[in-house]
């Protein structure tokens, strides 16, 4: 009888033992991690200045349709008749028609404004992200219209799929306090 | 000819901007308007942040706390079971399978290796709370707390009883995975745990379809194998499986003493109740002391094939990052650069970025895959060791007791014993 409870005592103290120095390797991790954790907390973000509007914004998302979406930085617009993010480069004519629009979803609403400028508002709903409209105006306008997660949208993946596959690594995590990149003065582009 | 206009046309106007307006650089200068036309905002919604992510770790500790008070002190199956419907709706369903605990070494692994990136608090109490709880109770956790684990659990139909050297040969299949995607989070090539995680697409509602298939089939396997996921492949459920084994508590099967009734042994779906040893039994299978230490010498064997093995596999593993892959790529196919539809080959020619810059970082990343996959390999290596070694300890034991690694705590067995306080 008192053998049996001198092994069980052995194995609970081993198992006390093991067990404290369990807990001081998870505390020395969780210290570790502390001293270089923040208190915000990271979002997904697209760089635009750094997109080079591949198209994968709108095929890789773990969301259908993606949580990335074209957003219209009115600062930057030139207001065209000739939008190069709005027609096709070879559009028969300047109409509102399905065949002379760039975006594959007619997401973009043209409106007139006053002669000759004409607004474009870019319908949420129906954009699916896939920078067609960004390319046309980054490389024949002004570049207002750039691609940007949507944080109503996102699910804050862990690991943003779409960041992975990105060429130009231009998805990178971001303070959730300042989670957007809008493009709002030109001279802001760090390359210029 | 139209198109050729057309540019011909935009450059003629980018010229005259850029002539008149020297120092405006944009190409079309934004209008002035004379019919007073006030342009929109931009919206941009904030993210979830702010307190609910708070909220969520405090929903996270309520939930282990009850499930430790429904395994250890209340005794209720009944309890654990709502309390694993509730973490579906909630941290499956509502949260959308993100924040988890599942995944989240993966963060800590990477802050660590990646001076850039920080964990934020909620995501490290993620990570801490579940293995604290299984220090203290017990693997609480997978028995309430863990979104994947209650989607199983509650599609267990008719589970088979798996013989035991199937059991354990799968168990290892874990250590492997958490090798692995330690191994990736580190070199910050992926996170494939979040990446590979079979539920979250059917949280979603909303995946790519091999996911979804992967996904159900899991579901379909785990009507007849309970809880696929957690025994066999789960890297998370081996960080709590070593906490567990040296709880301070644990779900014990009767309320005080065991009368040896066997009632529960066919209760548990996981094969985590251990039998009593009968030591007539062992005493004619031979001293196992013999192959105690033979094996106990085989393990810097198996740590040092296992470091071989990694070391062997590090090309392979290390095209999985994204420069490795590039450079490879354009190493074995110059011809590549006038494929126009490769987009990362088109992007990185455009970025300006020179082969040499890209082929040093290869090698830099491969040397992290390189010492990296050694380790992991001879990781590997002596848990498959340990695990020899195992199989030739026997413990006394008398009673139907939980196999402290292995029980979920899901409380089942406790339903079938007939012992009253």
């Amino acid at each position: 009888m008192e053998s049996k409870s001198k092994s069980k005592n052995r194995r609970e103290f081993i198992q006390s033992g093991v067990r404290l120095s369990l807990a001081l390797a998870l505390g020395s991790v969780s210290g570790l991690a502390l001293s270089r954790s923040i208190k915000d907390d990271y979002v997904w973000q697209i760089d635009p200045f750094e997109c080079t509007q591949c198209g994968r914004c709108a095929t890789d998302c773990v969301m259908t349709p993606s949580a990335v979406k074209c957003v219209h930085a009115y600062d930057l617009c030139g207001y065209c008749d000739l939008c190069g993010g709005y027609f096709k480069p070879d559009a028969n004519e300047l109409t509102t028609a399905a065949e002379n629009q760039l975006c594959p979803t007619a997401a973009i609403e043209r409106k007139f404004i006053e002669e000759p400028y004409f607004e474009y508002i870019i319908n949420e709903d129906l954009c699916i992200g896939c920078a067609k409209c960004v390319k046309g105006c980054t490389s024949f306008g002004n570049g207002s219209l750039h691609l940007q997660i949507i944080h109503d949208i996102c699910l804050n993946c862990n690991d943003c799929s779409i960041a992975r596959v990105c060429p130009s690594d231009a998805i990178k995590r971001v303070k959730a306090t300042e989670a957007y990149n809008i493009k709002g003065d030109f001279t802001e582009n760090p390359e210029s | 000819m139209k198109r050729k206009l057309l540019y011909i046309f935009l450059t003629f106007i980018f010229c005259i901007t850029a002539l008149t307006s020297y120092s405006q650089q944009q190409r079309f200068p934004k209008p002035e308007f004379s019919s007073g036309y006030e342009q929109p905002d931009v919206v941009t919604p904030e993210p979830r942040s702010g307190g609910f992510e708070y909220l969520d770790v405090a929903v996270l500790l309520v939930v282990l706390s009850l499930a430790a008070w429904f395994a250890l002190r209340k005794r209720s199956r009944q309890g654990i079971l709502w309390l694993s419907v509730f973490t579906l709706v909630y941290f499956g369903f509502y949260r959308n399978g993100c924040i988890c605990s599942v995944g989240s070494f993966q963060n800590i692994t990477l802050s660590f290796f990646d001076a850039g990136y920080s964990v934020s608090i909620s995501t490290l109490l993620f990570f801490l709370l579940p293995l604290i709880f299984a220090l203290f109770f017990g693997r609480v956790f997978c028995a309430g707390a863990c979104p994947l684990g209650a989607i199983q659990d509650l599609l267990i139909v008719k589970p088979l009883s798996l013989p035991k050297w199937l059991n354990k040969t799968l168990g290892l299949i874990p250590y492997i995975y958490l090798a692995l995607a330690v191994l990736f989070a580190a070199t910050g090539t992926d996170f494939i745990v979040c990446r590979y995680d079979p539920f979250v697409g059917i949280f979603r509602m909303d995946a790519k379809f091999h996911m979804i298939v992967l996904g159900i089939s899991f579901l379909l396997m785990g009507m007849f194998v309970a809880r696929p996921y957690c025994r066999f492949l789960c890297p998370y459920g081996v960080l709590l499986s070593w906490m567990s084994r040296f709880s301070k508590w644990h779900l014990t099967i009767t309320p005080s003493l065991c009368i040896k009734c066997k009632l529960c042994t066919t209760s548990c779906p996981f094969d985590a109740i251990d039998f009593p040893v009968n030591e007539k039994e062992i005493v004619q299978s031979g001293p196992g002391t013999k192959k105690f230490i033979v094996y106990a010498m085989l393990i810097p064997l198996w740590i040092v094939a296992g470091a071989f093995v990694g070391e062997r596999s590090h090309l392979y593993l290390s095209r999985a990052n994204q420069n490795v892959y590039l450079a490879e790529l354009l190493i074995s196919d110059p011809e590549i650069k006038n494929d126009p539809d490769n987009i990362d080959v088109q992007t990185f020619l455009e970025s300006g970025k020179t082969m040499e810059t890209l082929v040093e970082e290869a090698e830099v990343m491969r040397g992290q895959f390189k010492t990296g996959s050694m380790i992991a390999g001879g990781f590997i290596g002596l848990v498959i060791g340990l695990t020899l070694i195992n199989t030739t300890v026997f413990r006394k034991r008398q009673d139907y007791v939980p196999h402290r690694g292995n029980c979920l705590s899901c409380g089942r067995c406790m339903d079938y014993c007939p012992v009253e306080k």
